[in-house]
């Protein structure tokens, strides 16, 4: 029996798409009320992942729970507990945005539906709109009806897939704030996305790159178990530092921030002899910075690609 | 459990989709009414004036009382005159005319004698929708003929059996089928077409357009969805028939003559068997276009080789046994049946059961294939 507070619990699950693994061997630990970030490049399997821990997917191998019921065999049991927002528009573009809710509401057998769909109407100020067809949303709000019905039905777990790609800046802080207010009520949240501000918000963070976990642990740990040393710096004519940099020994990656560069190397000695070098011209500003989650991910997303190669080679 | 709150919403939904989409509503009433009026007045348009050449080789007053009838009954047109079998033969094949009358010699005086002779009408039935019309007129115009000559001291030969009688040939196309033969046929293939195609389509929208994911990431049952997605269709094929049947007895004339529980049970079983096909197809596809192509597929032998198009007994015996997978063929047989024939439930139970069983073996496949999942 699992520990009782973990919402989501599974090891080594693999998916196979025809001869390729998707999925490999992956473990996933999330405590119950927890916000867990779900990073990692397009096409790493993150999708794929969520949609076995729902039961939309069987996979290959691997087992787990998802709270507490077996994601092989109550699958049932799951979906009744969990939300879940695909990355892809899924709702009826020919119904309306009330009809859509609605339509979930009784998916879910709700005793309060029509009061829950007029509640999620106002809070997310569609109410004088609930007529309209759901296809003519913009992209966004269309993100923003998504959520909100995949949420009605109050679940446990909610399993979000990028919900935030495409929805502004304030929604995206609205929502967010949701979030947390969910977490806080010991709703569970396991969100994929490829925004580092997003990332920061975790309690924790999983990252995975072809298939495999490359590393998890909670977001402020993360830059320093990989054991990345950064500098930052900044300065006239940064264009040809970069390129300079790029070919310089001991120097991992650079990253460009607007008019600001992040150097950073797994090898702390290495980089600081080839920053100190660099220092001596004394034309550019150069400070010791701590390494972020971006540096971070930008060094596993280096490494994954060697590990493509790998891969590639295989398949 | 089954819910029927769940069952009520998906089916709820569907009705919803389907008003909102102008063009296939549209086109499911729209093709029966369509069909029938594109097949039905290519039949029933019931052409007169045909060319028709005589060979004769007896006069008298029976003669001209039959070919006066003819000509009187707008039908037939006489062009002229042949004297040798190869001659009239010639004329048909190359379509100069659409009827040879052949009057044998002695003719007269055979019929005076109660010797029965034969009028052959040779008749192109190539184009059965051009000889339809006539053939049947030829009896009604014989029957004329005798009761206005045959009197006085020939009276006593007006008794049946009549003194002589018509032989009709139809070359070309032995089963020479009517307008009320091929009425039948085209309903058990317009049900065919539109129930696969929009119930195959209906369901891999689903899948193509995302909504799938959604819809079974919820507590939803595989029979919730299944039969909340097809029984609207079965709506539609009801709404189909009955515009299809009134069309048909209205502007066609077309007999109901049988029995209507029999044909309601039967067509019952011909739309499920369909939609079920439908199923068996959105289970075999990946997008909207495929799921098309196979309807498109199943359709082909369903015209060709259901007795449709060409009469089921002429098939070599190949096609006979494709046919008989065939649904249509079943149905067919039991409309014509019933409407025609003055079928009642005991009359089908042989196409019932045919049907049953193909039915059978498609939802087995189905209900194999189907995934509650999105693998
Ligand atoms: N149904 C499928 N059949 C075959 N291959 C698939 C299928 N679904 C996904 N894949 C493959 O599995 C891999 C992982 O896909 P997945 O959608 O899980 O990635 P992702 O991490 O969600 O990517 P993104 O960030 O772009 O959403 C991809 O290479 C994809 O091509
Ligand atoms: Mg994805």
């Amino acid at each position: 029996m699992n520990a009782p507070e973990m919402a989501i619990s599974v090891r080594g699950l693999t998916k196979v798409f025809g001869d390729r693994k998707v999925v490999d061997d992956f473990d996933m630990e999330v405590p119950k009320g927890a916000i867990y970030g779900f990073l990692g490049p397009n096409g790493s399997g993150k999708t794929t992942t969520i949609r076995m821990m729902c039961g939309l997917l069987t996979p290959n191998g691997g087992q787990g729970q998802c709270l507490g019921y077996d994601i092989l065999t109550e699958s049932r049991r799951i979906k009744e507990h969990v939300g879940y927002m695909t990355q892809k528009f899924s709702l009826y573009e020919d119904l309306t945005i009330r009809e859509n809710l609605d339509f979930i509401g009784r998916m879910y057998r709700m005793k309060d539906r029509r009061k829950k769909v007029d509640q999620a109407l106002l809070d997310l100020g569609l109410a004088d709109r609930a007529k309209q067809l759901a296809g003519t949303l913009s992209g966004g709000w269309k993100q923003r009806l998504a959520l909100a019905a995949c949420m009605l039905h109050s679940p446990q777990l909610l399993l979000l897939d990028e919900p935030t790609a495409g929805v502004d800046p304030k929604a995206r802080r609205d929502f967010w704030d949701e979030i947390r207010r969910l977490s806080a009520r010991g709703v569970t949240v396991l969100v994929s996305t490829h925004y580092m501000d997003e990332a920061v918000q975790c309690d924790a963070l999983a990252y995975i790159a072809y298939g495999k976990k490359l590393i998890s642990g909670p977001a402020a740990e993360i830059p320093k178990m990989i054991g990345l040393s950064t500098w930052r710096v900044d300065g006239p004519d940064i264009n040809a530092l970069e390129a300079e940099l790029r070919t310089t020994p001991g120097v991992g990656q650079v990253a460009r921030f607007g008019a600001v560069l992040h150097v950073s190397g797994t090898d702390a000695a290495a980089l600081d002899r080839a920053v100190s070098a660099q220092k001596k011209r004394e034309t550019h500003n150069w400070k010791r910075k701590e390494a972020g989650l971006e540096e971070a991910f930008i060094y596993l997303m280096a490494g994954a690609s060697d590990n493509f190669t790998e891969f590639a080679g295989k398949a | 459990m089954f819910s029927l709150a769940r069952f009520g919403a998906v089916l709820f939904k569907e009705f919803v989709q389907m008003r909102r989409d102008r063009v296939t509503f549209g086109m499911m009433i729209g093709i029966p009414i369509m069909q029938l009026l594109l097949f039905g007045f290519a039949i029933n348009s019931d052409p007169k004036n045909l060319p028709t050449l005589v060979e004769m080789a007896d006069t008298g007053p029976v003669t001209r009382a039959v070919l006066k009838g003819m000509e009187t009954s707008d039908y037939f047109k006489f062009v002229g005159t042949v004297t040798s079998k190869q001659e009239s033969d010639r004329a048909l094949r190359e379509g100069s005319a659409s009827f040879v009358v052949v009057i044998p010699a002695n003719f007269e005086r055979d019929a005076a004698r109660g010797l029965r002779p034969d009028i052959l009408l040779s008749a192109d039935a190539s184009d059965p929708a051009a000889a339809s019309g006539a053939v049947s007129a030829m009896t009604g115009i014989v029957q004329v003929a005798i009761n206005e000559t045959l009197t006085g001291p020939l009276q006593f030969a007006a008794r049946a059996p009549p003194p002589f009688s018509v032989s009709i040939h139809r070359q070309y196309n032995p089963e020479g089928k009517t307008a009320t033969n091929i009425v039948p046929g085209l309903l058990a293939i317009i049900l065919s077409m539109t129930m696969v195609m929009i119930t195959a389509v209906a369901i891999v929208r689903e899948t193509e357009k995302g909504t799938m994911e959604a819809l079974i990431a919820t507590p939803v049952r595989p029979m919730e969805v299944m039969l909340g997605k097809i029984i609207p269709y079965v709506f539609v094929g009801y709404v189909q028939t009955f515009v299809f049947l009134v069309a048909a007895r209205f502007l066609f004339d077309v007999p109901f003559t049988g029995s209507f529980l029999a044909f309601f049970v039967g067509f019952n079983l011909y739309i499920v068997v369909n939609l079920a096909l439908g199923f068996l197809i959105s289970t075999l596809s990946k997008s909207q276009m495929q799921a098309m192509q196979i309807s498109f597929f199943t359709l082909l032998p369903t015209i060709l080789l259901s007795g449709f198009m060409f009469p089921f007994a002429g098939m070599p015996g190949w096609a006979q046994a494709i046919g008989s997978a065939i649904p249509a063929t079943h149905f067919l047989r039991l409309t014509r049946k019933v409407m025609l024939k003055a079928g009642s439930l005991p009359d089908i139970t042989g196409d019932m059961s045919a049907i049953a069983f193909i039915m059978f073996v498609i939802v087995a496949v189905a209900l194999m294939r189907y995934r509650q999942t999105l693998d």
